[in-house]
């Protein structure tokens, strides 16, 4: 009515708090949802391998995101071409 | 600064956030100092030196999005670039995770200067997060230290450790060893300041600690709520609702970027009864 309990109310930024542990913890400790510790350089180096079979590019032509969620994690994967496709 | 393209940019400068002592808020002053200058406009990287234990990413809040760190950078693994994490709050802010699976022994002298030398062309301030102790990490944190901020809580082991590192900025860190460099300028900052504990003579005053320590002073942080709110939503104190934790760290990077501004002490105002009956949520 006017926000007016008898219950402690739980603050609002204390279950944010829970919820990014939890969230963060269950990633690193199953090391699921693609973070695997450390998976992600060679990640990197095979993608760049790959794409030189069949195109010059240069180290810092790709770039990763991921975005950890509760349900759903996502990768991202930027690979910059230089001007004219560099095609074999 | 400035920014003329007829002439070279100026190499940004690197500070310490660094203690001896754990849990006084190196972190949190890290976040804070970073924030607040990048909101200033500085473009500002604040890195995470506390290798295996990364915490920086969560008080900054942008932890589910590390891919790259530090080490991967240092071992040639990743380019700097990939391992950056820009702010989505404040465009001139970067973060520099940390590793969570190495130890303080991937940190080289020579691959962290390498790194910073990298970041001082690209950023105006670099924040390096220190972690606590005076170990490998720590050292490695103020080796190319231009500042140092020495976060104190007004007590006395904090006191002790402080002094201790005041010490090695002035026998070990890089400016230290080079003849004619300008020694590291070191200044003093206090958190976790309680006036009422103060005032009925439970807590140290300001006066007191910077007696014994002989530096300068560089702001006041008083004990606050808003310093674990911030943390439990991954927010810089100084983003987040006005707090006088944030008035006090908006007070002290005008300090640290060379303005006069007055040294005060600051509390939050204490709830009334009605904000207590119609308790919000904080």
């Amino acid at each position: 009515m006017f926000g007016f309990s008898l219950r402690p109310r739980k603050a609002a930024s204390a279950n944010t708090a829970k919820e990014r542990l939890q969230i963060l913890l269950a990633h690193e400790r199953s090391g699921s949802g693609g973070a695997r510790p450390d998976c992600l350089p060679q990640l990197q180096r095979e993608i760049l391998d790959v794409i030189r079979r069949h195109m010059q590019i240069g180290d810092e032509a790709i770039d990763i995101r991921m975005e950890r969620g509760d349900e759903l994690s996502s990768l991202e994967i930027n690979i910059e071409f230089p001007g004219k496709l560099g095609v074999n | 600064m400035s920014k003329d393209l007829t002439l070279e940019e100026p190499l940004g400068k690197v500070i310490v956030v660094t203690s001896g002592k754990g849990g006084v808020g190196k972190t949190t002053t890290s976040a804070a100092v970073g924030a607040e200058l990048a909101r200033r406009g500085h473009k500002t990287v604040v890195i995470d030196f506390d290798v295996g234990l990364r915490n920086l990413d969560m008080i900054m809040g942008c932890e589910r999005r590390v891919v790259f760190d530090f080490i991967n950078v240092i071992q040639g693994d990743a380019k700097l670039k990939q391992a950056l994490i820009r702010d989505r709050r404040l465009e001139n802010l970067a973060v520099l995770p940390t590793s969570q699976t190495r130890d303080k022994d991937a940190l080289t002298k020579a691959g962290v200067e390498k790194v910073l030398d990298e970041l001082r062309k690209e950023f105006d301030y670099i924040i390096c997060d220190s972690p606590a102790g005076i170990e490998r990490g720590a050292q490695m944190a103020m080796h190319f230290a231009d500042e140092a901020i020495v976060v104190t809580n007004p007590e006395v082991s904090s006191v002790r450790d402080s002094d201790r590192v005041l010490g090695l900025l002035n026998s070990i860190t890089d400016r230290a060893g080079k003849t004619g460099a300008e020694p590291v300028k070191a200044q003093v900052l206090i958190t976790r300041h309680d006036k009422s504990r103060v005032d009925s003579g439970e807590m140290m005053t300001v006066e007191d600690v910077l007696e014994v320590l002989a530096v300068p002073l560089l702001g006041i942080i008083p004990e606050s709520k808003a310093v674990l709110r911030a943390s439990n939503l991954g927010v810089p104190v100084v983003l987040d609702d006005p707090s006088a934790a944030a008035a006090a760290y908006e007070d002290a990077v005008g300090r640290l970027i060379g303005e006069q501004i007055e040294m005060r002490i600051a509390a939050d105002p204490r709830r009334g009864l009605l904000q207590r009956l119609f308790r919000r949520a904080v």
